[in-house]
């Protein structure tokens, strides 16, 4: 795309990105990637448990893992950074997790236009084919619009 | 008041209860390094937690208050970020919408200085499945 940013390495960039902020804090990992998609890990902790009666992760964390997720994804397909802003997000959830589990989410974006990326993605623990959730989600480009505003 | 208990996600993360308006609980989550995306703005999983966790504070609390006992299940949540969220405290509360026998439909929404003008809002439907006692 740009000639001036090199090509986004989500591998390579990935433990800058994950160090800090919201996404350091849940301790999110990179696992794998694609040409238009990327996995991460939610590890399991017991400090996320979102239930009062069984030890599994909350859904807020595994939400914040897809958005992640989801960023990663654009810019992958994007071949460079850029400053994007979830619009639209969809969780259905099909099942909690298993309990005291990690959680992976794969996220793929699959239509890149210059305003908007499409994104869906599963979220499972260990089986692909026996999701926890699916998502889907708009991202809009914040190209063109000041920063810090 | 004192039955009020956050789960340990919603405690870690930083929610509290601000209060409570016509019956719904109002919860509140300060801006942090730890719930922060881009730089200086609130990440939109940290708003999702809680969007998500007003919408299950406003039924349950509604349910105690007509002696249902249920345990709850998420079917699924929609969310809209309609602004970024700045380095201050956010509120979110829910409305709902409908409450049926086997589910619940909930509105929630966010909002930063201005209630008026929310920084996210979200649909939430939620299975309220029979305990077996």
């Amino acid at each position: 795309m740009s000639d001036q940013t090199p090509p986004f390495d989500p591998a390579k960039v990935a433990p800058l990105l994950l160090q800090s902020g919201h996404v350091g804090w849940l301790e999110l990992k990179y696992r794998d990637s694609g040409d238009d998609w990327v996995e991460l890990e939610l590890p399991w902790r017991e400090d996320l448990i979102g239930d009062a009666e069984r030890p599994i992760l909350a859904s807020g964390p595994i939400i914040s893992m897809m958005d992640m997720a989801a960023g990663m994804a654009i810019w992958t397909r994007n071949g460079g950074f850029s400053s994007i802003a979830t619009l639209d997000l969809r969780v259905d959830y099909q099942r909690p997790a298993r309990e005291r589990s990690a959680v992976v989410g794969h996220v793929e974006c699959y239509k890149l236009t210059k305003s908007a990326a499409f994104v869906r993605g599963v979220a499972h623990d260990g089986d692909p084919a026996d999701p926890v959730a699916h998502i889907a989600g708009i991202f809009m480009s914040l190209l063109g619009a000041p920063r810090n505003v | 008041m004192s039955e009020r208990t956050l789960t340990p996600y919603a405690n870690s993360l930083g929610i509290i209860f601000e209060g409570e308006e016509d019956g719904a609980p109002v919860l509140a989550l300060d801006f942090d390094n730890m719930v922060e995306g881009r730089p200086g703005h609130l990440h939109g999983g940290a708003i999702s937690g809680l969007l998500e966790t007003a919408g299950y504070e406003l039924l349950r609390t509604t349910l105690m208050n007509s002696g249902r006992v249920r345990q709850l299940k998420p079917i699924n949540i929609t969310m809209q970020f309609l602004a970024g969220g700045k380095q201050r405290r956010t509120y979110a509360k829910g409305r709902i919408t409908k409450l049926g026998r086997r589910n619940a439909n909930i509105a929630v929404e966010a909002w930063q200085d201005d209630r008026d003008r929310p920084i996210a809002t979200a649909i939430m439907n939620i299975l309220m499945a029979e305990i077996d006692q």
